[in-house]
């Protein structure tokens, strides 16, 4: 199963100028417990997804009440100035989403 | 009014993005004690703080404040809206205050008081506060703010708290137009000045700011109704078409923040790790145990935005086959020739980038498939210290890449397809956030002064 069908919501954004969040969100709370029980979504494969060094992850936290993941990654160009490539941070979860879950 | 309960309108998450008048209607029907909104946001990139200019349009935001200010005026309840103006510097809510005050006029009316309160910070302040190690980068990407970058700076503000806001419905405001303000401010004062627990008043706040974006299916074009209670708040929709679960409102502390349970706000920390999400049955959700700490010091974020450089870009398509499989290869040969070609003038005084859509050009570094599609749309751009610089190389370099004679080349005719006559557009200036600091504050009020005055027709 890869992470766009086990999830409900996956999606990135800013959290602030310098930082893009990326959200995963479960709708089965069972989906989400077996993702979070065998650390399924770890520093290692967001390191690999988006071949950045594990310091650039600044947050990586599991929320029960949410069923959600979230990741924050040190943004290298910030929002909305040369070089830039994407203003709101909202199309850099698509690598997320192929991610190949062992379900 | 029930005194165990304080009521919080919120029309929409951005004013001027709009609102079905029916679910105002329905909220005004519920008889709220105030009415808040959000208008501003770093989300939109640094350009309008640094160019001063507002993120919708002034008809929009009319729009929206007609319908608002009418029915808060009529109701007697105090309206107060966020980050004035997109950005909330002194522009943008002179902007804000402009519109307030013509709507006034054309109703005829009379004795509304309003206060605004400004969130400017002057660089000086900035510079002094730094040198005395008062001053801190807000994460590791935040460049150290040297001399220059300050120097090239044009405006700062700060986000403030709800404690000038306190003051300003202390002092009788019947409207409030904040400069910029942490998100959930507006909302929490009114709250916390009646006696409401301030954790619970910033976590409604900071679901409320968005509006309807943390009900099923959410969206920031429609309307909220928050309840603050003395334990608990509840949040729900006022359209038939929304519903909030316990998921979704649980789930929006996530949106556009660092930290799902952590919230750091103006002198304060919020946390939300041990709350409690209750459905009640009829689209509302009840939340408990949100937690506030201050913080030993009172630290405000300041945002500020410096111009960068001049942009101009090109906009064209790539649909040879041939040079879709080499087309990084082809842009760098491009770039080293006209650089050669203007080799007298300094290399750092412009920059190019090539964008790669059908390739990599959402992602750049990050993009893992290296596969091209069969077109490719290619966008190019030259970031310089002067406009007629940037339009000078941006020129050379789309009639260098359109006629280049790369290895193999069958289509000798021309490589590139332009959609528009002329191909390149001088962009203006470019802006980068310069400023993404926490800075001390000796107290909560001083950088943020307040100004009244009866607006009257």
């Amino acid at each position: 199963m890869r992470l766009y069908e086990a999830a409900k919501v996956l999606r990135s954004k800013n959290s602030g100028p310098f930082e893009l969040t990326l959200d995963v969100l479960f709708e089965d709370a069972d989906l989400y417990r077996r993702v979070k029980t065998l650390g399924l979504i770890d520093r290692k494969t967001i390191s690999e997804l988006y071949q950045i060094p594990e310091d650039r992850i600044t947050q990586l936290v599991y929320f029960d009440p949410a069923l959600g993941i979230k990741i924050t990654l040190a943004r290298k160009v910030s929002s909305g100035t040369f070089p830039d490539r994407d203003v709101y941070g909202a199309q850099q979860h698509a690598p997320l989403m192929a991610l190949e879950l062992p379900l | 009014m029930n005194e165990d309960e304080f009521k919080i309108l919120a029309p929409c998450g951005m004013l001027g993005y709009g609102f079905p008048e029916s679910s105002f209607e329905e909220g005004m029907a519920r008889r709220p004690d105030a009415i808040v909104v959000d208008a501003g946001s770093t989300d939109a990139g640094p350009h309008k703080l640094g160019a001063g200019t507002a993120i919708v349009s002034r008809q929009a935001c009319k729009k929206d404040l007609e319908i608002i200010l009418t029915h808060g005026v009529q109701a007697g309840i105090p309206i107060l809206i966020g980050s004035a103006g997109g950005s909330g510097a002194r522009v943008h809510v002179e902007w804000t205050r402009d519109i307030v005050r013509e709507i006034v006029r054309e109703h005829g009316w009379t004795g509304v008081k309003l206060a605004v309160i400004w969130a400017d910070i002057p660089k000086e302040a900035v510079e002094k506060s730094l040198a005395a190690g008062r001053c801190e980068p807000l994460g590791i990407a935040v460049p150290a703010l040297t001399p220059e970058r300050l120097e090239a700076t044009t405006r700062i503000v700060a986000q403030m708290g709800h404690e000038p806001i306190v003051q300003a419905l202390e002092a009788g405001a019947d409207m409030i137009i904040c400069g910029r303000a942490y998100d959930p401010s507006p909302f929490a004062a009114p709250a916390i000045r009646r006696g409401f627990d301030a954790g619970l008043a910033y976590h409604m706040g900071k679901i409320l700011e968005c509006a309807a974006l943390a009900a099923a299916p959410g969206t920031t074009k429609d309307c909220m109704l928050g309840t603050l209670r003395g334990d608990s708040f509840v949040v729900q929709p006022l359209s038939a078409a929304r519903r909030c679960t316990s998921v979704s409102v649980a789930a929006h502390t996530f949106y556009e923040k660092d930290h799902p349970y952590i919230l750091r706000g103006p002198g304060h920390v919020l946390h939300l790790g041990d709350c409690t999400f209750e459905e009640r049955g009829d689209g509302s959700v009840e939340v408990r145990g949100s937690r506030l700490e201050r913080t030993p010091t009172y630290k405000i974020k300041l945002e500020g935005a410096m111009h960068a450089a001049y942009r101009t870009f090109v906009v064209a398509g790539v649909r040879d086959p041939l040079l879709v499989s080499r087309i990084e290869e082809v842009e760098r040969l491009v770039e080293a020739q006209v650089r050669e070609y203007y080799g007298d003038v300094p290399a750092d005084d412009y920059r190019i980038q090539f964008l790669n859509y059908g390739l990599n050009g959402v992602m750049g570094d990050l993009e893992p498939n290296r596969s091209p599609a069969h077109e490719l749309g290619v966008v190019f751009e030259v970031a310089a210290k002067t406009q007629e610089l940037a339009n000078t190389v941006c020129a050379t370099l789309r009639s260098t890449f359109l006629h280049y004679g790369y290895e193999g080349r069958k289509s000798t005719a021309g490589n590139l397809a332009f959609p528009f006559a002329p191909s390149d557009v001088p962009f203006g200036p470019v802006y980068a956030f310069s400023v993404y600091h926490l800075m001390e504050a000796a107290d909560p009020l001083s950088w943020f002064p307040i100004e009244y005055e009866e607006v009257r027709a």
